[in-house]
This record gives C-alpha cells, sequence and structure tokens, in this order.
C-alpha cells in the first residue's frame, strides 16, 4: 500500500512536471516584433541578473524606477512611446510614485501632445496631455514612424518587458530539474534579462560578419543586426540622486522601469500573493486535520 | 448499488412540503451524502473534485472578464491590458482564468491517467469513461478558442495554423477542406469575424460541458466508484458514505491543489504562456516558432511526426492528413480502451506486464510533449516517429496483447481482503 502511494505520488508529481515542463519549453527565442522577426538566428547566451523584483519576495525599487523613467524620457521616449502607461500610473503606489504636481507639471510639458476633438468647429486639436492621458510617442502611426526612422519601426514599450524572453536549451534531462528551479524561485524576469542584454550587447562585428547600412551589431539581438542605434552612452544621463551614469545602470534601470510598465500591479499581486499562500496554508492543514480525525476509525 | 437510496428524513415542515413536491434535497442527500464510496480511494480519486472546481473557477473568471473583455480585432488586445491594468482586480481574475485553463487540464490528465492505471475505463463503466473523453474534446476546444481571445500574436497564429489542419481534407476531395476553413474563419484568412464567432463559441461550449460532467458524474453514481484494487464493492462494509469521509479527504486535496494554483496565478503567472501573446496579433509577421499551449503540446508532436516520410516510409502528398488523423485519433483511441483492453483484471496493481506498458506510456506522453516544443526538424522528427508508434502501440499492442499473455498476480478476495488483510477480512465476513 505504502509503496503504491510512493509511486502514486511520484506520478501526480510527474504529471505536474510535464505540465510545467512544456511551458518552460515553450519560450522560444525572443525576437523583435516588425523587422526583426523576419532576420532569424540566435542571440547569444543571455545571462540571469539579480533585479530587486526578483522572485517572489522582490519588489520594485521606487529610487531604481524613477531613474529608468528619467532614463526613457531622456533617451528612449526620443523614438519609443508608452501608450499603456498613462500619467497617473507614475503617481500610484507600486511605482515610481512620483509627487502628483510633479507629474502634472511634467504630462503639461510633454513634447508629444494629445490629439483631441472634434471641436465646435468640427477640427481635431493638439493639446497639453493631462494625467489622465497616455504617454504617447513622437509618431502618430506606424508609417510615420518608418518614414522618419529609416523603414524601422521603433515599437511602443509598454509590454516590452513581457513580450521578450530568454531561452535555454539545455540536454532534455536536465529540463525537468531546471523547470522544477524556475517554479520554485519563480523566475519571471526574462524580459528584463533580455533587455538588459540588449542594450548591453552592442559590440563590435566579428571579422567576417559585413552589418548592412544604417544597421548595427548586437550580440543578442535574433540576427545580430538591430536598426537602433546604440541608444545609451556613459554619461549621457544625469542621475539625480548620486547614482554612477554608467552605460550597465541606465541599462538596468530601463529594464527595471520597462517591468514595471508591462506588470504595473507586481507589487501588489506578490503582497497580496503571500497573505492568500498563508491562508490557503493554514486552510490546507486544518482540513489535512480534520481529514484524519474524520478517517481515524476507519483503517483504509 | 444498494445503500444509495435515499436515508434522508426531512424534519422540517418546509423540508416535508418540498419533499412531496420537488424532492431535490432528497436526491442531493442520496448522491452526496449517503453515497457509498469504496473505503480504500487514494488520494488519486480527488482529482474528480478538484476538476470540479477548476470548471467552476473558469466558469465564474470567464464571466467576469467577459464584462471588460471587448471583442473584436481592434479592441480585444487592447481590451485585455485594461483589464490587467484598469479593472479593480481585473490583473487577478485574468491571471486565474489563464492558469486556470492550465490547472484544468493538469487535473484532468492526472484523473485520466489514474483511469487508465486502474482500470477504470472496463466494463461496467465503458459510457463514464466515453463521457469523459468527449469531456475532455470540449474541454480541448473551449482552451483552443480562449486562447484566440488575447488576440496575440501566438493567438493569432496558433489558429491559422489548427485551423489550416481541416484543408487536409482536399486530398481526399478537392475544394473540401479549404471549403470548411474558409467556412470556420468567416472569410479568406483568420481575422476579426473569425475571432468574434470564436468568442461565441468559447462563452458556449463551457455550458456543454456543464450538462456532459452532469452525465458523467450521474453514470458514476450508477455504476459507483472503482478503486485501486479494481474489485467491486461486495458488501457494505467496504464502503463509507460519502460525507462526511470523501467530503473531508476532497476538502483536503481541493486545498492542496490551490496551493499550486495560487502560486502560479501570484507568482509565475506567466510562467505557462507565451511571450509573444505579449505582441499584438499581426498578420504580416510569422513568429519563428509557432506552438501551441503546452497541453496540447504531445498532441502537436503527433501531429508534426507526418513529415514527407514516417520512420522512412514515404508519404507522398498524403503526411498532412495523416498527421491530421493521427492527432485527432490519438484521442479518439482513448474511447475504445475499455474494448481493446483484454484483460479481466482492472487495476495495474495486479498486472505485472501491463504495469511496465503503463510507466512507458506515461514516458511517451512526457517525450511527446518535449518535442511538440521542439522545432519539427532533425533528430526531433525521428523522435516524435518513433513515440507516436509508442503511444498508439499502448492501445492497439499493449492493451489487447498484454491481456491474453500475462499472468496477473494474485487478486485479494475482497476490498476489505485488500485493507485489512485476509485473516481480519475473513473474521469480519
Amino acid at each position: 500500500m505504502t509503496t503504491m502511494k510512493r509511486r502514486l505520488t511520484a506520478l501526480a508529481l510527474a504529471a505536474s512536471l510535464a505540465a510545467s515542463a512544456s511551458a518552460a519549453l515553450l519560450s522560444g527565442p525572443a525576437y523583435a516584433a516588425g523587422d526583426a522577426a523576419a532576420a532569424g538566428g540566435h542571440g547569444a547566451e543571455i545571462a540571469r541578473q539579480q533585479w530587486p523584483f526578483s522572485g517572489f519576495k522582490g519588489t520594485f525599487d521606487k529610487a531604481q524606477l524613477q531613474r529608468g523613467f528619467q532614463v526613457y524620457s531622456e533617451v528612449c521616449a526620443a523614438c519609443h512611446g508608452l501608450n499603456r502607461v498613462n500619467f497617473r500610473n507614475l503617481v500610484q503606489p507600486g511605482g515610481p510614485e512620483f509627487p502628483e504636481e510633479a507629474v502634472k507639471a511634467l504630462a503639461a510639458k510633454w513634447p508629444n501632445q494629445i490629439t483631441d476633438g472634434p471641436n465646435d468647429e468640427g477640427k481635431m486639436f493638439d493639446r497639453p496631455a493631462l494625467l489622465s492621458d497616455p504617454m504617447r510617442g513622437p509618431y502618430k502611426n506606424e508609417k510615420e514612424a518608418r518614414a522618419a526612422q529609416n523603414g524601422a519601426y521603433p515599437p511602443d514599450l509598454s509590454l516590452i518587458a513581457k513580450a521578450r524572453g530568454v531561452t535555454r536549451d539545455p540536454a532534455w534531462w536536465k529540463h525537468p530539474f531546471l523547470m522544477l528551479g524556475d517554479i520554485i524561485n519563480t523566475y519571471q524576469e526574462g524580459g528584463a534579462d533580455y533587455l538588459y542584454a540588449l542594450l548591453t550587447g552592442y559590440v563590435d562585428a566579428p571579422a567576417g560578419v559585413k552589418v548592412n547600412d544604417g544597421m548595427y551589431y548586437n550580440s543578442h539581438f535574433a540576427g545580430n543586426q538591430i536598426g537602433m542605434p546604440p541608444p545609451l552612452a556613459e554619461g549621457s544621463v544625469t542621475y539625480q540622486d548620486g547614482t554612477k551614469g554608467t552605460v550597465d545602470n541606465y541599462a538596468r534601470d530601463i529594464s527595471a522601469f520597462l517591468t514595471w510598465t508591462a506588470d504595473p500591479t507586481q507589487d501588489q499581486r506578490k503582497r497580496i500573493g503571500w497573505q492568500v499562500m498563508l491562508y490557503l496554508l493554514v486552510t490546507t492543514v486544518l482540513l489535512y486535520l480534520g481529514k484524519k480525525r474524520v478517517w481515524s476509525k476507519i483503517k483504509h | 448499488m444498494s445503500g444509495h437510496t435515499s436515508s434522508y428524513e426531512p424534519t422540517s415542515r418546509w423540508g416535508k412540503w418540498w419533499d412531496e413536491r420537488l424532492p431535490v434535497a432528497r436526491m442531493m442527500h442520496a448522491q452526496f451524502v449517503a453515497f457509498p464510496t469504496p473505503r480504500n480511494l487514494n488520494y488519486l480519486w480527488t482529482f474528480g473534485g478538484i476538476l470540479f472546481l477548476c470548471l467552476a473557477a473558469q466558469l465564474v473568471t470567464g464571466i467576469i472578464l467577459a464584462m471588460h473583455y471587448q471583442v473584436g480585432d481592434a479592441t480585444a488586445f487592447n481590451s485585455l491590458e485594461h483589464i490587467r491594468r484598469d479593472v479593480n482586480f481585473g490583473w487577478l481574475i485574468r491571471n486565474i482564468h489563464a492558469v486556470g485553463s492550465s490547472m484544468f487540464f493538469i487535473a484532468v490528465y492526472i484523473h485520466i491517467f489514474r483511469g487508465l492505471y486502474y482500470g477504470s475505463y472496463k466494463a461496467p463503466r465503458e459510457v463514464l469513461w466515453i463521457l469523459g473523453v468527449i469531456i475532455l474534446l470540449v474541454m480541448m476546444a473551449t482552451a483552443f478558442l480562449g486562447y484566440t481571445l488575447p488576440w496575440g500574436q501566438m493567438s493569432f497564429w496558433a489558429v491559422t495554423v489548427i485551423t489550416n489542419l481541416f484543408s487536409a481534407l482536399d486530398t481526399i476531395w478537392a475544394g473540401l477542406g479549404t471549403g470548411i476553413v474558409e467556412w470556420l474563419w468567416g472569410g479568406y484568412s483568420v481575422s476579426g469575424v473569425t475571432l468574434n464567432r470564436f468568442f461565441s463559441l468559447h462563452y458556449l461550449l463551457p455550458f456543454v460541458l456543464v450538462g456532459i460532467v452532469i452525465l458523467h458524474i450521474w453514470a458514476l453514481h450508477v455504476v459507483g466508484q472503482n478503486n485501486p484494487t479494481g474489485i467491486e464493492i461486495k458488501e457494505p462494509s467496504e464502503a463509507v458514505p460519502m460525507h462526511p469521509y470523501a467530503t473531508s479527504k476532497d476538502l483536503f486535496g481541493m486545498f492542496a491543489f490551490i496551493l499550486l494554483f495560487a502560486w502560479f496565478v501570484f507568482f509565475l503567472p506567466d510562467y505557462l504562456g507565451h511571450p509573444d501573446n505579449y505582441i499584438e496579433a499581426n498578420p504580416l509577421v510569422t513568429p519563428p516558432h509557432i506552438v501551441p499551449e503546452w497541453y496540447f503540446l504531445p498532441f502537436y508532436a503527433i501531429l508534426r511526426a507526418f513529415t514527407g516520410s514516417f520512420l522512412g516510409i514515404p508519404l507522398g502528398s498524403l503526411a498532412k492528413l495523416l498527421g491530421v488523423v493521427a492527432m485527432f485519433g490519438s484521442i479518439a483511441v482513448l474511447a475504445f480502451a475499455p474494448w481493446l483492453d483484454t484483460s479481466r483484471v482492472r487495476s495495474a496493481k495486479y498486472r505485472p506486464m501491463f504495469k511496465w506498458a503503463f510507466w512507458t506510456f506515461a514516458f511517451t506522453c512526457l517525450a511527446l510533449g518535449y518535442l511538440g516544443a521542439k522545432p519539427a526538424e532533425g533528430v526531433y522528427v525521428l523522435w516524435a516517429q518513433i513515440f507516436t508508434v509508442l503511444y498508439f502501440a499502448y492501445f492497439l499492442v499493449a492493451m489487447p496483447v498484454l491481456g491474453l499473455i500475462e499472468t496477473p498476480s494474485k487478486l485479494p478476495r475482497s476490498i476489505n481482503e485488500a485493507v485489512l488483510g485476509p485473516d481480519a477480512a475473513a473474521q469480519k465476513h
């Protein structure tokens, strides 16, 4: 009876493993939407970084998100929008938590205004952004973007951290163990890892590789040729909090910020998650004791 | 089943009034309180209750999601983001629903493997089993339709690939397959029109599922539960009333399962999904690897095992059709298990050879799942073909042949003997 029970447990475990196994396998090679997707090819192996929001205990670091927003607004915003993020989100708990007045002023001065209307004369008009408006990029649509960007399309960055991941290709027998490790450690930071690797992946093309006109070599981009010029340079953004202005810091901070834009409720989710787990754990133990008591006189 | 005739006695006037008019309480008491369940059930038997919970969770969260979801190719993706970001606890409802589909399949696969191991498909439980296979099919259809709704890249391309399968029928009758595909799409390609009808069907099928589940439970309550020995209940002392025995055990099992469920909902909500589905559907950009959700991977591997040739046998223009037939066949064959298995012993516990076949089959399913996620090229194709053969061999070779050549180990005479040992059982008798 006990051997059978042990085997059954093994079966249940195997089935749940299989479930998660296949899921881990699913994270195919990260690739960019648009032109890059056609390029194919694998980038170099992407290293996992330690993030303040890593794992089940991690939460966003407010200061890092604020720095990341600074990098976004001074560098990325020149080409990329954040259409799914409203200015009001910058004020909300669990994010950069800027003061409301500062964000109001920021929205009013945001260079990419909101097209509103029609007005009483039936005309559309541009107006400064309000707290309730999204953070628009510089282009009205994809065609305008491509025309301005030499045919390339800078995607909206709101969801980019969730739309990218990292791949691993271990031997088949290692898969279940790696998956189990990821499930226990709750690895969900593939997007941030990818963005960091991409932004620090601009290196000289190896000998013999011809980089096309208007393209740049990147060791972590699928196909290695990317239309985006290296966006970050030493000292190009001056942080207010004394953090050093290195490419590494910029890359980390913007990756963290974009993880928040893709998942603005993450801190709330994890906090509630622990409360739910605690409740469930206590209830499960009580139910087990109850069950044991009910069955105490029945041999089974 | 003797013993589950009702011992219900309404105590209040209100209860008596109803009992004389519509004795629902009497029925519920007979079926879910006094109903005799074998005393020796293990925790694998809690998955029926767990599945009921999964279905209920999907229905409740799905109905709430539908209040905020805006079907349409221009609105679907945005409304999902609206739910995640702006609806109060929308992220939670959406995570429960998305993770819930995976949990539903984890539970249903364990439930099915339990049935296969203990021979729960054998007489007199054939109808119960076949209803289960139909439930699996409807579940798969519902999950597939539901995966379309976020209208991300993987949604769009998975629909394109899977609906295109029907075009394989063109090899039987020119135009038949293409006609069916266009009829399903409501046009000449997957579009917002397709999304609209898939949403409609995704809302309909779960209620069909509820109906079949009721039949499944009905059939179960006519023939009674199987148990780890595979021997029927012979005397009342071998059974315990459903409440509080099975219910207390089920409740514990459910909560243990919800622990796993919640871990994914709160800490790994995207683990079971694909990053590409956070990119809005774009008919002009094909993802480099189109993969279905994990629970379809074994079947996807079978489909793709039929390339130009199968284990060296050239298939020519029939390859696609055979792949489709094999994929659907891999589920259909389950329905024939009651007649394919020739052994009179139900439980694999007493079948030394069949036990090996079962575990090989379990490994085969895992291997096919692994291969379904790999690109269909090189050595992966060969392995997919080998495991496809093994998959069908379990049903078509192991089940009929082992029953004829195998000597089962000694069976206990009764459940009581298995539980209490031969002496105590004899005394009790």
